[in-house]
């Protein structure tokens, strides 16, 4: 079994195109300009460092490092910055140790603002520059900017994004079936039925994910809570300005084990409701394509597990629908994640490098090597590759979006990467709601 | 992802480097050592001779002294790694135990109520409880029922060969290898479990073994996978000392007409006492460490943490280094005893032989 342990760093059909329309703008000589680079050095003007360095860590590794790696390579050849790159799977835990060992990297990839605040909060941060905070500011929405920013001061520039309020079905079986996408909670409570009334498990889901294992089960319940209550509401969660036991907060979960822990609904393909804490989250979804499920609530990365092959588009094998909200007058609610670059050194081609970072050159660059989401208002929805990342950059550029960041990632690590994740694979393993909410309640750092 | 050889040659290169170097420095060491305490020895005994030869005689005090400042200097390399290595972070772990998550403010005893306190780490300290309970025992009592079976056993070489295989695995191979053989799929499937295989072949219904959490199945079985790699272990030793038992008085013993239980009871045991000692407090301080297999196996989900593994989620992955250090204090405090008692243990078969 390959556990990879953050979504992020998966290997993708997407990336593989990524790179093979990068091959083909290599091998089409310098008249080519739908390369991902102008050709144009003047354009980095900017930026010019001659002969230095800058490290960067972060969690992202193998194709999308490398396709990383690509996105910047122009900027690096203009400038004279040479940029080390390094991803690890331990990201989160090795970059505290390498920062109290005064190791720190020059930048850092952080995609928990939680983690951002412990690290500005005992001084290793660098404020940005200037210029990376007009940057910053030209190109993202006060929203975004917010979860990095510490005491006032803005810590890095948002970074890659991901959407996770959707649901993956096959369209072809749709078709087949004659069953309609679901735009409100009750029509898709309806489809379950009808699903389960044949015969069927309309659901599978799976949280397993290595040593983060439990965090899909913790994007449910965000989604749900954006649902149940006003995303005002789900703020104060998150920040514990209500208990984490809250009424309103059992209200969710009860809501999301309507779903999760009925054994009528799941788990396709793998078993009964236990099965989903020993399932893999990257092959969660996968009974889809033999139907043995029919519906997989999952983020927009998702897009990178099916198997090769597998045509992700709305017409295709494969596509995925918004995760309805409950009640259609509250606006579209919509959960998401990303990361935020970090400095732990404020010399002038590290704040040149966070800069370019937030740029919308660096953006629409990265984008159209395929796989890349950004909430970046800069990128050209056209240079983005694939459907499923169109229908993402779409939902995040849209201003009545009502955008809120991954509960769990804000909350501090030992609830949001630890408790949470805990106590939710202890929920679906059958403890009661009351229980594991009183047990991340008590839990809390004071 | 393709893996071209050619790519990788300047990992090879820097490999063979590092190979080169080790060798050198530890030959160069080796030989340091070797050289320069024989030229020593070899020159005092030189000026010695002189000494008698001239009829001065030479204060022994003087020479001792010398010998003992050369002892020192060898063993200085040796403490300046230790105090670097092992006392300063002892000393710094203690401390950062009376602090806060962040280590930036003193909170007391704080973190110790909360590690004596919360449901999750009593459970985890019941469980290293029972790991510590459960692994020494019947790993050294498998070791030794298995070294007695085939001692002088036709094929003994070869079934020594089969329980020590275990032993070369690491945890982390041997954790991966049982997960399959806990591996659960729903009844409808095919299984590819063993155990559950197993069951299915009776008539049963496939479990989610690492899910049982009612009487600590879950535990048990992870503590399965450390019995199976050091019941080897246990096994080699134990059939070692079973070995230097003086041939006479076994033979002494059969003539007197003893059975084979009283053999054991009255003769073996007490012969391999020493060694069963020393396998008891081996495994017990390694089964209080343990990491890996609860890592690789659950992560600690399903109520399986261990002390090991929730220090290392407190400290590194929760930032709360407090929780972290204590875990680690605590775990220091277990571990004394256990090291105090083998000292003491070594030095009365000093004083009895």
């Amino acid at each position: 079994m390959a556990v990879i342990s953050r979504p992020r760093q998966a290997l993708a059909v997407a990336s593989a195109l990524g790179l093979v329309l990068t091959a083909a703008a290599c091998g089409g000589g310098g008249d080519d300009d739908s390369s991902a680079g102008t050709g144009d050095c003047s354009v980095y003007d900017a930026y010019k460092h001659d002969g230095t360095e800058v490290s960067i860590y972060a969690s992202i590794r193998d194709t999308e490092a490398d396709l990383l790696e690509e996105s910047w390579a122009e900027f690096s050849e203009c400038t004279g910055i040479t940029i080390k790159y390094e991803g690890s799977g331990e990201f989160e835990a090795q970059l505290q140790v390498r920062v109290d060992g005064g190791n720190a990297p020059d930048i850092a990839f952080i995609p928990q603002p939680g983690l951002i605040k412990r690290f500005a909060d005992s001084g290793k941060l660098k404020a940005v520059a200037a210029e990376t905070k007009t940057q910053a500011e030209a190109n993202y929405s006060a929203d975004w900017l917010k979860y990095a920013t510490v005491n006032g001061q803005l810590y890095g520039a948002p970074f890659g994004s991901n959407v996770k309020s959707f649901v993956w079905y096959s369209p072809k079986t749709f078709t087949e079936k004659g069953y309609k996408v679901p735009t409100t909670w009750d029509e898709m409570i309806a489809l379950s039925d009808q699903i389960a009334g044949a015969g069927g498990k309309p659901w599978c889901a799976g949280i397993e994910s290595g040593d983060a294992t439990g965090w899909p089960a913790t994007d449910w319940i965000e989604d749900v809570m954006l649902r149940t209550q006003t995303p005002e509401v789900y703020d104060q969660w998150v920040n514990h300005e209500i208990p984490f036991n809250d009424p309103k907060v059992a209200e969710a979960v009860d809501r999301a084990g309507t779903i999760l822990k009925n054994d009528k609904y799941v788990n396709g393909g793998f078993g009964d409701s236990k099965s989903i804490s020993t399932t893999a989250f990257q092959e969660g979804g996968l009974p889809i394509l033999e139907d043995k499920c029919t519906l997989h609530r999952q983020a927009s990365f998702y897009a990178n597990q099916w198997p090769e092959g597998t045509k992700v588009a709305e017409d295709g094998d494969v596509y995925a629908f918004y995760f309805p909200a409950i009640d259609a007058s509250g606006g579209k609610p919509i959960l998401g994640a990303g990361e935020f670059t970090v400095a732990f050194a404020d010399r002038p081609e590290v704040q040149a490098v966070q800069t370019y970072l937030a740029s919308g050159e660096h953006a629409n660059t990265r984008a159209k090597l395929g796989n890349w989401v950004s909430a970046n208002k800069k990128l050209d929805i056209n240079n983005v590759q694939n459907p499923i990342d169109k229908l993402s950059v779409g939902i995040l550029q849209d201003p009545t979006t009502v955008f809120r960041f991954d509960g769990s990632d804000l909350m501090p690590a030992s609830v949001g990467a630890g408790t949470f994740w805990k106590g939710m694979v202890d929920w679906i393993n059958g403890k009661d709601t009351a229980g594991t909410l009183s047990y991340i309640e008590g839990s809390w750092p004071k | 992802m393709n893996f071209d050889l050619a790519d990788q040659a300047d990992k090879f290169v820097m490999l063979l480097g590092g190979l080169v170097a080790f060798v050198a420095l530890v030959g160069g060491l080796l030989l340091v050592l070797d050289v320069i305490p024989t030229r020593l020895a070899e020159r005092r005994e030189a000026r010695l001779a002189a000494a008698a030869d001239a009829g001065t005689p030479i204060s022994v005090a003087s020479v001792r002294g010398r010998e003992g400042w050369l002892a020192f200097g060898f063993l200085v390399p040796a403490l300046l790694l230790l105090a670097i290595g092992l006392i300063f972070p002892a000393i710094r772990t203690t401390i950062l135990s009376f602090m806060n998550g962040d280590g930036s403010a003193f909170v007391g005893f704080d973190n110790y109520t909360w590690m004596f306190g919360q449901p999750d780490i009593q459970s985890v300290l019941l469980n290293t409880l029972i790991w510590v309970l459960v692994v020494p025992t019947l790993a050294t009592t498998i070791g030794l029922i298995y070294a007695i079976l085939v001692d002088k056993a036709r094929g003994e070489a070869f079934a020594k060969a089969l329980i020590f295989l275990p032993m070369s695995i690491s945890f982390v191979g041997a954790s991966i290898i049982w997960k399959f053989v806990y591996a659960y799929r729903s009844g409808e499937q095919e299984q590819i479990g063993l155990l559950n295989q197993i069951v299915v072949w009776f008539g049963g219904e496939p479990q989610q073994w690492l899910l049982e959490q009612g009487s600590k199945l879950n535990t048990l079985l992870l503590i399965v996978i450390m019995i199976w790699i050091q019941a080897g272990f246990a096994m080699v030793i134990l059939s070692a000392a079973i070995k230097a038992i003086p041939g006479e008085i076994v033979e002494a013993a059969r003539i007197d007409g003893t059975n084979a239980w009283q053999m054991f009871w009255q003769i073996t045991l007490p012969a391999i006492r020493a060694a069963v000692i020393v396998v008891v407090v081996t495994i017990t301080i390694a089964t209080l460490k343990v990491f890996d297999i609860v890592r690789t196996m659950t992560n600690g989900n399903y109520d399986t943490s261990v002390i090991a593994n929730e220090m290392y989620n407190q400290s590194f992955r929760y930032g709360e280094t407090g929780h972290g250090s204590a875990l680690a204090v605590f775990l220091f405090v277990l571990v004394i005893p256990i090291v105090i008692f083998q000292i003491r243990n070594i030095r009365k078969q000093r004083s009895e032989a």
